[in-house]
């Protein structure tokens, strides 16, 4: 067969980089943004700036080097987190975030590998894979962005929207009941489970900060304004004004019962560290039971094929 | 709330004057900074950016700043830092100045 | 201390076994996988070994992690693979999609059972071979091997990782029941005659590397995890840069540079066995192990004295369409047995153009075919 084809426009790096030079470096968490990807693509009012800052907050605070960290994503609002650091980043497909950044942190045990993304991401279409990595307690920082509706696709029902909340496809109220997210994290084996709001940004840098250093699967999850998606159909007005009912309605208790953390619609937020545990994490179990034997020959030795 | 004299310990503290940064075309208006500064250093501008936002600009008591950096942490936008300016010596008038605020005197603070 | 990577000598395996051998001679340091009849093997010698070379084995929760556990694994720098049967496959092909967008190397060996759905379990079947090219919504150039003896499914895996490594991308082992339960001698070749190519890492300064570079036939040396190169790897559609960038104009790059590798380089990837060729006047176009009957079968017609040949595909994908072009005018038919209602028997038939007649026998599953009812259809061309 013939082909014909429109002519390839070549990739103009100087162009780009010119493009670059304009805007980056005015702000001194420039350094932790790959250069030339802000704006980002966020709404006016929405929580998802303000959690990248506090995740840049704590890496400085912690005084990793960029090298040392890998941030993985899935698809969404959130899942563009991972395209705006300076760092090895990984923007998977939907709901797979956890199992990429399972392979990675396997691969790469040294490296901090943060897992971002948005309720939907995690709880619905990945609700699976992050109970089993909960379970067998890989090394993830699993910062869960949740703002009670998927966002990017124009503000749809999900597992964490509330009972009676209205979104575009729940217009006279949903019938379901939300995912109490701390509660289900906790029950699947985190090892560090916190809840904040982006009201909450000082306290939200701490918690990063403790979970990185921690051995295991940690679960943040981080409330977030969506003025255009959810604020919009349940009047809860601006993405100020979301802020302002996270000010006035989020109760701070550290080591409460997170099955006492649900979130009702207008309701009172829980928030704090809701547990902070031990337990050996799956590479180090692997490595001191697994490899160990099978290195000293014993149970695990193969017959020579 | 009244303090009859400088603490004792005025020597050894200091009060950090920050400096305010506005990348102003960054701004996408959301009013998270001039809503949650603690010292209330901010308002809405009159302008436009390059977006069409009213960026925040400095009131007038701009020394306010005490550079705790909460305006860049809070800013969704990366459009707004501070600034260690100087490290300020506690004086008497400092110590009237916080009286007068946290009496909640400063109609500034009526909003809260 | 023996060897535990390459287990070089004489073993009497299964064709499962094989692949895992194959696999962790060439360097594979990561498997994921879940339970699947009839590539379970793969897994649990994988399970076994792995810890014994300082490997990581993981069993995941399901077929879409695995593939996605892999592709992570293979961005931290370590060769990766999975296994998997038909159901399975089809979970996968999300993440094999973001494999071929964000040009990952990796190698995913599918043990084809009889569909669809769930099908015949345990029973062989050929049925996927149309899948592993166009499985994975969108455009992208494809390289799957038929492994047709235990014998083959150690050397094709470690070709297999060699070209994920090449041309940067996932590529498929497409084994099937009948192969990859055959238990016969496989001899693994010891460790400086096994060919391994090791990941092409970059070495310029980053403000120089354009780790999605699209401009040559060839895709860019692969930095991965701590490297400090800063990628960003993306499903969005992606400049050269990894920045993702939603216009025509980068789609047009991007998507023409995924098929194009693979297009540019077909002629090198290409393998087939050809037996009897040169004369033959009916050529039978076989794989795996359709391709052990065939060939009993053309063997069988030539002692009696018919031109009978055989054209075995070891790369069903790229497929060798200039071979079926060349013999096309010379031969009276193709004869394309398969263990499914057609599939590559319309590879044949386009390619073949008309010039020659092409017969599918097709099987649905659970059997295989007979040398002697290959050996009539050939009969009927003579």
């Amino acid at each position: 067969m013939k082909r014909r084809l429109r002519e390839l426009q070549p990739f103009d790096k100087e162009a780009e980089e010119r493009a670059i030079e304009l805007g980056h470096g005015l702000h001194p968490d420039d350094k932790y943004l790959k250069p030339g990807r802000i704006p980002h693509i966020w709404c006016p009012g929405c929580g998802l700036g303000v959690v990248l800052t506090c995740f840049i907050g704590a890496l400085r605070q912690k005084q990793f080097g960029v090298d040392e960290c890998a941030v993985v994503s899935g698809i969404g609002c959130t899942g563009r987190v991972a395209g705006y650091l300076d760092m090895d980043t990984y923007h998977t497909t939907h709901g797979r975030a956890i199992p990429f950044a399972t392979g990675l942190a396997l691969a790469k045990p040294d490296t901090h590998v943060a897992v971002f993304s948005g309720d939907g991401d995690l709880f619905a279409i990945g609700g699976n894979h992050l109970i089993h990595a909960a379970r067998r307690n890989v090394n993830l920082k699993v910062i869960c962005v949740n703002n009670f509706n998927f966002g990017m696709t124009g503000g749809q029902a999900g597992p964490t929207t509330p009972l009676d909340a209205k979104t575009s496809t729940t217009p006279l109220g949903n019938a379901e009941p939300g995912f109490n997210l701390p509660y289900l994290a906790h029950a699947s084996g985190a090892i560090y489970v916190a809840r904040w709001t982006t009201f909450h940004p000082r306290q939200l840098v701490h918690s990063i900060g403790e979970s990185f250093d921690r051995t295991g699967f940690t679960f943040i999850e981080v409330i977030a304004p969506c003025p255009t998606g959810y604020g919009r159909p349940n009047k809860l007005g601006s993405g100020l004004e979301e802020m302002r009912y996270y000010r006035d309605m989020s109760e701070i208790r550290y080591g409460a019962d997170p099955a006492d953390a649900e979130i009702k619609l207008r309701g009172k937020i829980l928030v704090g560290t809701f547990e902070a545990a031990d337990r050996p994490d799956f590479m180090e179990t692997y490595r001191t039971q697994v490899i160990a034997r099978a290195q000293a020959g014993g149970k695990g030795k193969g017959r020579a094929a | 709330m009244k303090f009859w004299r400088l603490p004792l310990d005025s020597e050894v503290h200091s009060i950090p004057v920050g400096r305010v940064q506005i990348i102003e075309n960054r701004c996408k208006g959301c009013g998270f900074c001039i809503e949650f500064c603690p010292n209330a250093c901010l308002k809405e501008s009159k302008r436009f950016n390059a977006k069409g936002y009213h960026p925040p600009e400095l009131i007038f008591q701009a020394e306010d700043c005490v550079n705790c950096g909460l305006c860049s942490l809070i800013c969704p936008e990366f459009a707004i830092f501070t600034e260690l300016q100087e490290a300020k010596k506690i004086t008497e008038d400092d110590i009237r100045k916080v009286t007068t605020r946290y009496s909640r005197k400063d109609k500034r603070f009526a909003k809260r | 201390m023996a060897d535990k990577q390459v287990l070089t000598g004489e073993h009497f395996v299964h064709g499962d076994a094989a692949c895992a051998e194959g696999g962790i001679a060439v360097g594979c340091r990561f498997f994921a996988g879940y339970p699947i009849t009839p590539a379970t093997e793969v897994a649990e010698r994988m399970a076994r070994r792995l810890p014994q070379v300082g490997g990581v084995y993981i069993q995941m929760e399901d077929e879409i992690a695995s593939m996605a556990a892999i592709l992570g694994a293979s961005w931290g720098g370590l060769k990766s693979m999975t296994s998997t049967s038909g159901p399975g496959f089809s979970l996968m092909m999300e993440n094999i999609g973001l494999g071929m967008m964000t040009e990952t190397p990796c190698v995913v060996v599918n043990v084809q059972r009889a569909g669809p759905s769930t099908g015949l379990p345990t029973l062989v079947g050929q049925a996927d071979v149309m899948q592993a090219r166009w499985g994975s919504h969108g455009d992208y150039g494809c390289i799957a091997l038929a492994p047709s003896s235990p014998q083959e499914c150690f050397d094709l895996t470690v070709h297999a990782f060699n070209l994920a490594e090449i041309y940067r991308q996932p590529v498929f082992v497409m084994s099937d029941e009948v192969v990859g339960h055959t238990t016969e001698k496989v001899v693994i070749p010891p460790r400086e005659k096994l060919e391994v190519v090791e990941r092409i890492r970059p070495h310029q300064a980053q403000s120089e590397y354009l780790p999605f570079d699209s401009k040559g036939p060839m895709p860019a040396p692969m930095a991965t995890a701590g490297d400090g190169y800063h990628v960003h790897v993306t499903g969005l559609t992606h400049d050269e840069r990894g920045y993702p960038v939603i216009t025509d104009v980068v789609q047009e790059r991007n998507v023409r540079h995924l098929v194009d590798k693979i297009r540019r380089n077909a002629r090198q990837i290409i393998r087939v066995e050809g037996v009897h060729l040169d004369d033959a006047e009916v050529v039978v176009v076989a794989y795996g192990c359709t391709a052990r009957v065939a060939r009993q079968a053309v063997e069988d017609m030539r002692t009696r004295g018919h031109r009978a040949g055989l054209l075995r595909l070891i790369t069903l994908w790229p497929f060798p369409s200039h071979l079926i072009r060349e013999l096309a005018p010379r031969v009276k038919a193709f004869i394309v047995p398969e263990i499914n209602y057609g599939q590559m028997v319309y590879e044949v038939e386009r390619t073949a153009q008309g010039k020659a007649e092409v017969v599918l026998m097709g099987l649905m599953g659970g059997a295989i075919h007979t040398p002697r009812e290959i050996e009539d259809a050939i009969g009927d061309y003579l």
